[in-house]
């Protein structure tokens, strides 16, 4: 699927909630299936920073995808950056430099992308894209 | 029946909140419960009333002008450092300065002590500290080679006056606490601390952001020689603030900043100072805010200091008792004396899931360090919920809080 693909998917699914309750509820259910970050690299240099919570995020690449694992101590922050590697995973690092990110108004979510909210949205938005950024360079 | 000394410290909590229109509004469709107060208070009408006047009738610059707008935007803003003077109890009216909030005063007077300390000088400085009363002094250390000292605290968040003896010696040179702990809510016990630092000869600030809404200080009574607040905790505007020196001391510190206001003569060869309190207030200030702070002083001794801490102290217990019935729930920060202040976590749930939760239910705390890093290692915590309460909140706003904290909590876990 491509990023654009995903993000659909993700807008369907909470466009079936009717109010924040159910919305927060099932984002921190997707806290839950984040590919957990190896505990080996929960370190200084993975953590994001502008967060309130912690969060850890890890990159690699094979066969030109770039694959990210992540971890953070507050539940609901894991479920915003679940989304986020459930749409940047396994995608080539030029789709994800220009992805936009507009789903995450279409969910509910845009209070999360003042830039001075505590838990750093934004910042993690960053973060992805310059892994990606990274790795398009050793591809180029 | 009630005395007539009871009848008056009674506190009509139902009128006082028609004062503050804020508290009308809705957020995420639920009616706001404001328990960030820590934080910044809320302004009642009379103190958005001066601001309005101010902008709509005689805004002009202040100070040697001659046209009449001057005049009176002048004198306001100097009737304003009366009130304030004779709010704080100074001795004179040219020990207030007027500063941009607490932050700026503290950095003033640390400012000025870089050319009164040297090397082998000690300050001490308590564990209950914001920040902004840690790094100004840590620069001014950097800056003279002075060493900075710690007065450390126990497990109830009290600072353990017993070892304060132990760090004062002849080289202590200035001692600087709060009066009131920001992220715990304990109140200080500021006049043994004064009282032991000037035995040893060392000057003393009192940071009074968190105690100004709260406590009416008596600031020669207590013989302190710096005191800083903002006017923002007291219900009035962000951005304007006050320093008391002082007079003896006020005289010994330079100037913090140059340009216009702060001079007596400038030549290229050489400038004189403008006498106290000029000589600190360079540049033109914030005469609206000036002029408001004192409206809220004013909005604030007419309901009264000792009515404001009897409600106020009611909240505290009813939050505390109602918040220690929820299982797993920790309060850091259980010192005897405290003021409406509450600290907490339920369990490992983290303080910022808490915080947004709250939030989409209208309820308004703070999450997080509170800018009290040393105080969150302490307790090996990456930080707490902070709920505040001033005396226009009530006793049903808690109960609303505690029963979307409960819903928060069943979310989270």
């Amino acid at each position: 699927m491509t990023i654009e693909e995903i993000q659909n998917e993700i807008i369907d699914e909470f466009a079936m909630f009717e109010d924040w309750e159910e919305r927060y509820q099932y984002m921190i259910d997707l806290g839950k299936t984040l590919p957990l970050i190896d505990e080996q690299f929960k370190t200084e240099d993975h953590i994001i920073k502008g967060c309130q919570s912690k969060v850890w995020v890890h990159a690699d690449m094979d066969n030109e995808k770039v694959n990210f694992t992540a971890d953070s101590d507050a539940v609901i922050t894991k479920g915003i950056i679940a989304i986020l590697i459930r749409v940047f995973s396994n995608q080539h690092p030029k789709d994800i430099i220009e992805a936009n990110t507009d789903f995450i108004d279409k969910i509910g979510l845009k209070e999360h992308l003042s830039p001075t909210r505590a838990n750093g949205l934004v910042s993690m938005i960053k973060q992805l894209k310059l892994y990606a950024i990274a790795y398009q360079t050793q591809l180029n | 029946m009630m005395s007539v000394a009871e009848k008056h410290m009674m506190l009509d909590v139902e009128s006082i909140r028609k004062d503050f229109p804020i508290l009308n509004r809705k957020v995420n469709g639920k009616p706001l419960v404001y328990f960030d107060n820590a934080a910044t208070s809320q302004t009642p009408q009379q103190v958005i009333d001066v601001i309005v006047d101010y902008y709509s009738n005689y805004n002009a610059n202040i100070h040697r002008g001659v046209h009449r707008l001057s005049q009176e935007a002048t004198d306001a803003y100097e009737q304003s450092r009366l009130k304030i003077q004779q709010h704080f109890n100074a001795k004179h009216p040219y020990e207030i300065i007027f500063t941009s909030g607490t932050t700026h005063g503290i950095n003033l007077v640390a400012s000025g002590f870089s050319s009164l300390l040297k090397k082998g000088d000690e300050i001490i400085v308590s564990a209950l500290e914001h920040h902004s009363n840690i790094v100004p002094w840590q620069m001014l250390c950097e800056r003279t080679g002075a060493t900075l000292k710690v007065l450390p605290m126990n497990e109830n968040g009290e600072l353990i006056l017993s070892e304060f003896d132990s760090l004062l010696n002849d080289n202590t040179k200035l001692v600087f606490v709060n009066h009131i702990s920001n992220a715990l809510g304990t109140i200080n016990p500021i006049e043994s601390i004064i009282e032991k630092a000037h035995e040893v000869g060392a000057a003393v600030l009192v940071d009074g952001a968190q105690s100004c809404p709260h406590i009416k200080p008596d600031l020669q009574g207590l013989n302190v020689d710096f005191y800083v607040c903002s006017a923002h905790k007291i219900c009035g505007p962000t951005g304007v603030g006050m320093l008391y020196g002082k007079e003896e001391w006020l005289n010994k510190l330079p100037p913090y900043q140059g340009g216009g206001e702060m001079i007596a003569e400038v030549t290229f060869d050489k400038t004189t100072y403008a006498d106290l309190p000029h000589k600190f207030e360079a540049g033109t200030p914030n005469i609206c805010g000036g002029i408001a702070f004192g409206a809220a002083l004013d909005y604030m001794n007419s309901i009264g200091f000792d009515a404001i801490t009897q409600y106020e102290n009611e909240l505290l217990e009813y939050g505390t008792n109602e918040l220690l019935k929820i299982e797993g729930l920790k309060i850091y920060g259980t010192a005897k004396e405290k003021t409406s202040v509450i600290s907490f976590n339920v369990g490992n749930i983290h303080p910022y899931d808490i915080g947004t939760i709250l939030d989409k239910m209208g309820i308004a705390v703070r999450t997080g360090h509170h800018c009290a890093q040393p105080i969150m290692d302490f307790y090996q915590i990456p930080g707490t919920i902070r709920a505040s309460f001033m005396f226009y909140n009530t006793k049903e706003e808690i109960d609303t809080f505690i029963s979307a904290l409960k819903k928060a909590v069943l979310m989270l876990s």
